[in-house]
């Protein structure tokens, strides 16, 4: 069994880090030149880590999977960017923005970690404007800021409807100046499929080239993973569509451990599919919650069109049930209570999975104008979808799968339980507990990625700087590429009859059923069989044409798919074992009597640590919750 | 609308050794709510059943964002809705009967790779060879402590938001990059923090431009009409004037 050791620093909350970056080990700049790093992904932490480690004077190489670092998923972020600046002189601090990530996710992160990255949020933002980042402005020209879910203060940087686009362009930009400098080496159009592990530490990885086929080794002397989330799990989600588990996973059977996979977030506001071919959902950006006013009709089956609905017939239940914090709740808040409504038969649209997201009575108080200039790509973009014009009439809006708040375990030093292996950005567990709240993930990935890896990671290649280039020729890195050779054989040579997508397709199905916004222990069970089954069906019916060694979309597909499932029953597993409900957790047997989330801090105030046993039951590992700084309680936004 | 039939006449080209040629298939059942890229995901879905090689094109976020896609549909780039990327083209826009004829980006700086996916490699290069503010981490200055205005500022997002995705190069008769490449120059001729370095940028930016095999620009704007993000010409104007003043 692995121990878990967080090696959170000493003292106080509000010193910890300071304290740990003035003690922590450094590498010295002519040895730095001799280690090498690897780091897959390129989204705003992979990007920025990359940048901030080739600056140190590390030698970095980067993989994505994309033909370009720019396209990483990070791109698609909508909304905006958090940061505790306090700029609209509203209350906010750090330590505010840190209490209301604790309480928004639920009491189920750890404080030391959440702290932090509060603390290096305004650093963020800096970093971002120096590069270039055309951040909204007031018309003094200074920085203006808007309100998300879940708070009472207006933090939220944004760019227009495009805030990842904008702070990844940022990103891939110190990116390129490191490549343009020959610290860091960018290579596109590579999927990773193992990672290798010699006595006991990661040192190196197996890709496949993507336009040859070709499996190459790489080695370093340390390997961070940041390759986001894996909501694509739900086949149909929010994310970009080739978005994976892969990396994470192949990572869990190498030894590091995954924390509690089942803390997915499903956002409240997408737009519902539409056909049978759908390939992805997407997304409405929750920042249009501050202007926008959700409701469903009073009577049950009411199919009149929205307009022709008068006040009084319509009911704003987030208002109604959260008087406070009214269409602002948090999102796993948000989704089960649109779900609530749906299952009610109050739902709306052709299908009766949809709710209302009314911009009427913003219209009428501030002006198309102003409306136009806030979310008007937003707009343009529901319309091109849907072919409906939301100035006109309400949009029609569904929870869908989006991010995931489990991840690879990681101790303060962002390292995973596999000595030399870092993940950061989306891909770790740390720092959104049991739900995320809206713009803290940008937040997190780039401070990860600029402020808090580049830090950490020197004290362990301190260690390192008498080890020599690690050679890619050894017994460790042949086994691994035969294993990764051995499994496209395989699922080249199945030659079924359905495609990977249809797998995919179905396995979403099962998730989104049992293991999605709600969850019990009856369906969880058999959704339990339901995934086994199905990976038979996969292994023997599956049909993947053309050939290994060539460009072939299909076998990448495949590839992620089979982790999926494999997935799958990990996350199926935890939801089992958390016999509580807990921010997007909700296990339908522990709630309130007014249908709120029932936490059970006695049993599960633990992080859920799953360690693989090879074709055994995977062991769960305990991560006690200490909460020493904030007193654990209900979290009510009523 | 009820579901349509489609001809569909699509590029196929093993790799970039091999020629390719146009293949014709027919299919029915298209969704009108269903993207164009949902479309060739049907069509795929039926190759692939049949143990035949789908056809490849490049996508990922499906949202008009990440610049992955892009193919001529009936010889526009992106297709004959102005600012949409093939993602998110609707097949609404299209009628039942309809013959669609499906080709990759040509350029000389984009060889075809497969199918329908091109090498835009070259983009990249141009951005490694200057498009970026020196700034390390932990060295910027507290970001209010440089004021921009509202207006400059909103008129570099304009120009920011190009998602890279060449189809101001495939509309282009010369294949120019000069969109490209002039909306990263103004995002940052706009801004306080870009003046700095901006001889030096716009010289290296157009240096490698050249040298990756890009054609000149001769003003006939196909590259704004075709643009799905409207980038406008007017960035080409802001980078002449910055390049004669790098010089
Ligand atoms: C539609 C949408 C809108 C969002 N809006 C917001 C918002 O407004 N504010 C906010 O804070 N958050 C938002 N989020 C969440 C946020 O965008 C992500 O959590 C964040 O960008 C993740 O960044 P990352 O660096 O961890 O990874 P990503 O940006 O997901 O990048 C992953 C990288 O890993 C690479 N990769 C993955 N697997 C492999 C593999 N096997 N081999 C090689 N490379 C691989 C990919 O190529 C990519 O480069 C949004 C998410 C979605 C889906
Ligand atoms: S300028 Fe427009 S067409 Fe050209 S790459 Fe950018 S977004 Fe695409
Ligand atoms: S797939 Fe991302 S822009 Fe079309």
């Amino acid at each position: 069994m692995i121990t878990l050791n967080a090696k959170i620093p000493e003292g106080p909350l509000e010193e910890k880090w300071t304290r740990y970056k003035s003690t922590t080990k450094l590498v010295n700049p002519a040895n730095k030149k001799k280690l090498d790093i690897i780091i897959i992904g390129t989204g705003l932490s992979g990007a920025g880590s990359a940048a901030a480690l080739g600056e140190l004077g590390y030698n970095v190489k980067v993989f994505c999977y994309q033909d370009s670092p720019r396209r990483a998923h990070s791109v698609a972020a909508q909304g905006g960017i958090n940061a505790a600046k306090n700029y609209k002189h509203d209350g906010d601090s750090v330590f505010r923005l840190f209490y209301d990530m604790i309480k928004g996710g639920d009491f189920r992160a750890r404080e030391a970690n959440v702290y932090r990255i509060a603390e290096v949020s305004n650093q963020v933002i800096d970093h971002y404007t120096a590069l270039g980042v055309p951040f909204a402005r007031e018309y003094g020209g200074t920085l203006d800021t808007r309100s998300f879910g879940g708070v009472q203060v207006s933090r939220t940087f944004y760019a227009k409807g495009q805030t990842g686009q904008q702070c990844l362009l940022g990103a891939y930009s110190s990116l390129n100046r490191q490549i343009n400098a020959g610290t860091v080496t960018m290579f596109p159009r590579r999927d990773m499929l193992d990672i290798v592990v010699i006595d006991g530490r990661a040192r190196g990885i197996i890709v496949r080239n993507l336009l040859t086929g070709e499996i190459e080794r790489h080695s370093a002397h340390a390997v961070v993973l940041a390759s986001g989330g894996y909501g694509t799990i739900y086949y149909l989600s929010t994310l970009a569509v080739n978005s994976n588990a892969s990396a994470a996973w192949k990572a869990y059977k190498k030894g590091a451990a995954f924390a509690n996979p089942s803390f997915v977030q499903i956002h409240p506001t997408s737009i519902p599919q539409l056909n049978e071919f759908q390939s992805k959902l997407t997304l409405m950006s929750e920042s249009l919650r501050n202007d926008g006013r959700i409701w469903v009709p009073k009577n049950k089956g009411d199919k009149r069109p929205a307009n022709d609905i008068p006040e009084e017939e319509r009911d704003y239940y987030l208002e109604r049930r959260y008087p406070t914090f009214g269409n602002l709740v948090p999102r796993d808040v948000a989704s089960r209570a649109a779900k609530e409504r749906c299952d009610a038969g109050y739902g709306v649209g052709d299908t009766g999975l949809a709710v209302n997201l009314d911009f009427r009575d913003a219209i009428k108080k501030q002006g198309k104008k102003v409306i136009e200039n806030k979310y008007g790509n937003l707009f343009e973009m529901y319309q091109h979808i849907t072919g409906l014009d939301p100035y006109e009439e309400p949009m029609r809006i569904y929870p869908a799968g989006h991010y995931t708040m489990g991840g690879l375990w990681v101790d303060y030093e962002l390292m995973t339980t596999l000595p030399g292996l870092f993940s950061i950005g989306e891909s770790n567990f740390s720092d959104h507990g049991a739900n995320r709240l809206g713009a803290s993930s940008l937040m997190q990935a780039a401070g990860d990625g600029y402020f808090i890896l580049p830090n950490t990671i020197s004290n362990y290649l301190s260690g390192e700087i008498r080890t020599p280039r690690v050679p890619t020729t050894g017994a460790e890195f042949d086994e691994a590429e035969k294993n990764a050779k051995e499994r496209i054989d395989k699922l080249l040579s199945i030659k079924g009859k359905n495609t990977s997508t249809t797998f995919h397709r179905r396995l979403g199905k099962i998730m989104w059923d049992y293991c999605g916004m709600t969850r019990n222990e009856e369906g969880l069970k058999k959704a339990l069989k339901l995934v086994d089954e199905l990976r038979k069906d996969f292994w023997s019916d599956l049909m993947v044409p053309g050939e290994g060694a060539d460009l072939n979309q299909e076998l990448e597909k495949a590839g992620r798919v089979a982790d999926f499932m494999e997935l799958a029953k990990l996350m199926i597993t935890d939801a089992l074992n958390r016999k509580e409900s807990c921010g997007a957790h909700f296990r339908e047997e522990y709630q309130t009597p007014d249908g709120e989330a029932l936490r059970n801090d006695n049993e599960y105030s633990y992080v859920a640590a799953w360690e693989y046993n090879g074709d055994n039951e995977p062991i769960l590992n305990k991560e006690p919750l200490k909460f020493e700084f904030v007193e654990l309680k209900e979290r009510s936004y009523k | 609308m009820p579901d349509m039939k489609l001809k569909l006449k699509i590029w196929r080209q093993k790799n970039a050794k091999t020629k390719g040629s146009f293949v014709s298939y027919d299919l029915d059942n298209v969704s009108p709510d269903m993207s164009f890229l949902e479309m060739l995901d049907a069509l795929n879905k039926r190759l692939v059943e049949a143990g035949k090689e789908p056809v490849a094109f490049d996508h990922d976020c499906r949202e008009g964002i990440c610049g992955s896609c892009g193919m001529y549909i009936n010889g526009y780039p992106h297709g004959p809705v102005p600012g949409l990327t093939t993602c998110h083209l609707a097949m609404r826009y299209f009628n039942d009967g309809d013959s669609i004829t499906i080709e990759p980006w040509r350029a000389k700086a984009f060889p075809v790779i497969k199918d329908l996916i091109v090498d835009r490699s070259a983009f990249d290069r141009i951005q490694v060879a200057g498009g970026f503010i020196s700034v390390t981490a932990g060295a910027a200055a507290e970001a209010n402590a440089i004021l921009v205005s509202k207006v400059k500022s909103d008129e570099a997002f304009d120009s920011a938001i190009c998602i890279g995705c060449g189809a101001c190069v495939a509309s282009c008769k010369n294949a120019s990059a000069m969109l490209f490449v002039s909306a990263k120059i103004s995002q940052f001729a706009l801004l306080p923090q870009g003046k700095v370095e901006a001889k030096a940028r716009v010289r290296a930016m157009i240096r490698e431009m050249d040298k990756q095999g890009f054609g000149n620009c001769s003003n006939t704007g196909a590259c704004e009409a075709q643009c799905p993000k409207q980038i406008k010409l007017t960035n080409i104007a802001r980078l002449n004037r910055e390049y004669y003043k790098a010089y």
